[in-house]
């Protein structure tokens, strides 16, 4: 990707990232020049390996760590300068279950809307306790409570400021189905109001079901950014997968004019494909099967998961 | 300036006062009056009056004084490294709150605790002895300004502190000793002339007998000078935390 011109940045863009790097002290630099345009009221997945940069960046963005160089402007609002307008913008869910022990989740989600610097309002507050189902939890003490609990007290406390843009870091990570798939329809949810979504995830499954676009991390460099249905017709490859009637020894001569793979007891031929291509060469082979004489009793095709394009983003990269 | 979220800080420190009124507040007031019984029933009542003042009513500034200290630091230090320790110092950070509205909130309700359970070990002195305040006004003034200035050096502490023995090693290796042997149970004048002169290095010494003045109107110290060197530190301290948030030193990566 060629770097963007720092004067540019998209009109429909909420955050804009230009030339952002980080080295930490001990030297190992976690981003390096990164440029990102996240746009307003899109669900953006950030995938990446562990120690890829994926939190780094989110925390500069929230203002936890201090960038080295490079600027990132929130709604127009440059997070160092103009860090109060930028950051009341902002919600984050860290992806550590950082609470408070001893508090009521009432008092905590209260406490974080007014550190934002937002005035009281109780019904609003209950409103998010009741859409993460913690309003019966509203009086307990938030140690008392489960994991999948309080990464719900978590997103609340984000929520309780009425942000714009909302990170995710890790949301689902150490959580039951139940939850991954509330989460889900909350983020959605949110989405249809205007809230912008920001995840990183290295559940490809997660980035799949929801993302409008993804984004992928690797060594600190920004490895690609796409939308998510492009992505996976760039780059996604189908399989057509031929049940033979009766073993074959080998792939027949007349029928290697294609890629075809032949199982290792015979019974199954397959054929792997460019998704995009406007000839997939199916109907071709189909014909060429049966004039060979070649019976098979049933047929299915897949499409490669974003999991397999993205391994093989990263292996490239490395 | 955000006001919500000054307050927002505030009532969440002062809350956790609460929760902990035992520790925070009852077990300081019945060890000053485990001081009243022992120096001021038992002892005090054969020591002779010091510049014209009984020796239990004598301590009462002292002990005030040391309660004020501790208190103060452990309180704003523990305020503010319980969120590091705990992680949850992510959300103060994302915030939009200047790092003044972040030392109001803190400090702000750390003093208020202090000066609280001040006034309270006043009170609980009356019981064991007789007292007069001659500058009510100034009285309160020091209890004020000690408190706040001793929680902010508490709170800068708590923002130095990257473990539990760092959080207790300077109010109990320095602190302590200094108010012990900052005139909180003698006079100046009643030491070996040369521990005289060293006492004076000894910054608790102008906080007790400036104190001690807004009572009896009697110090060993210039009072302006108690004054001012109170509010250089909390000048400094102010320096230090600005300089802290500012360059994010044990605060961000």
């Amino acid at each position: 990707m060629s770097p963007l011109d720092a004067s540019i940045t998209a009109p429909d863009a909420i955050v804009a990232v230009r030339g952002l790097s980080k080295t930490y002290k001990s030297g190992f630099q976690a981003l390096k020049r990164v440029d990102l345009d996240i746009r307003r009221g899109e669900i953006f997945a950030l995938l990446g390996p562990n120690g890829a940069g994926k939190t780094t960046l989110i925390s500069i963005v929230c203002g936890i760590v201090n960038g080295s160089e490079g600027t990132v402007t929130v709604d127009g609002q440059d997070i160092v300068r103009d860090y109060r307008a930028a950051r009341s913008l902002i919600g984050l869910v860290p992806q550590e279950l950082s609470t408070d022990a001893f508090e009521s989740v009432w008092a905590t989600v209260k406490f974080s809307r007014g550190l934002f610097g937002k005035a009281p309002n109780p019904e609003y507050l209950e409103k998010i306790l009741r859409e993460l189902s913690l309003w019966e939890k509203r009086d307990s003490k938030i140690m008392t409570l489960s994991g999948g609990m309080k990464r719900r007290v978590l997103i609340a406390k984000a929520l309780a400021h009425e942000p714009r843009v909302l990170f995710l870091d890790e949301p689902t990570a150490g959580v039951d189905v139940e939850l991954r798939h509330d989460m889900w329809q909350m983020v959605r949810r949110l989405r249809e109001s205007g809230v912008t979504i920001i995840l990183t995830t290295h559940y490809i499954e997660e980035a799949e079901e929801m993302a409008d676009r993804i984004g992928v991390i690797n060594h600190g460099e920004l490895v690609l950014v796409e939308e998510k249905t492009t992505l996976m017709r760039k780059l996604g490859k189908k399989q057509l997968s031929l049940q033979l009637q009766t073993p074959l020894q080998a792939v027949p001569e007349g029928l290697g004019h294609w890629p075809l793979e032949l199982s290792a007891d015979g019974s199954c031929l397959t054929y792997t494909f460019d998704a995009q291509g406007e000839d997939t060469g199916i109907a071709e082979l189909l014909r060429k099967l049966n004039a060979l004489g070649i019976d098979f009793k049933d047929l299915h095709s897949s499409e490669s998961s974003l999991e397999d394009i993205f391994v093989s983003l990263v292996r490239t990269h490395a | 300036m955000n006001i919500h979220g000054v307050r927002a800080i505030y009532r969440f420190e002062m809350a956790r006062t609460f929760r902990t009124l035992m520790q925070s507040i009852a077990s300081p007031v019945l060890s000053t009056s485990l001081y009243f019984v022992v120096f001021g029933a038992a002892i005090g009542s054969r020591m002779g009056d010091i510049g014209g003042v009984s020796y239990g009513a004598f301590i009462i500034p002292g002990l005030i004084m040391l309660s004020l200290l501790n208190e103060s630091i452990s309180n704003a230090s523990f305020g503010i490294y319980m969120p590091k320790w705990a992680g949850t110092i992510y959300e103060l950070l994302s915030a939009p709150v200047s790092y003044v509205e972040v030392v109001l909130g803190y400090v702000g309700a750390a003093a208020t605790k202090s000066v609280i359970l001040g006034l309270l070990i006043l009170a609980t002195a009356r019981i064991f002895v007789d007292y007069e305040i001659l500058h009510p006004f100034w009285m309160i003034g020091f209890l004020i300004l000690t408190a706040v200035t001793f929680s902010l050096f508490g709170f800068i502490i708590g923002l130095w502190a990257d473990d539990f023995q760092k959080l207790q090693v300077v109010p109990l290796m320095v602190i302590t000793p200094l108010t012990f042997l900052g005139g909180s149970f003698y006079s100046i004048s009643m030491l070996p002339p040369v521990w005289q002169k060293i006492t004076l290095f000894n910054p608790v010494v102008y906080l007790v007998n400036g104190f001690r003045w807004s009572f009896y109107g009697e110090a060993d110290v210039n009072i302006a000078v108690s004054v001012g060197a109170t509010v250089g530190f909390l000048v400094l301290c102010l320096g230090v935390v600005w300089w802290i948030f500012r360059t994010g030193w044990k605060l961000k990566a």
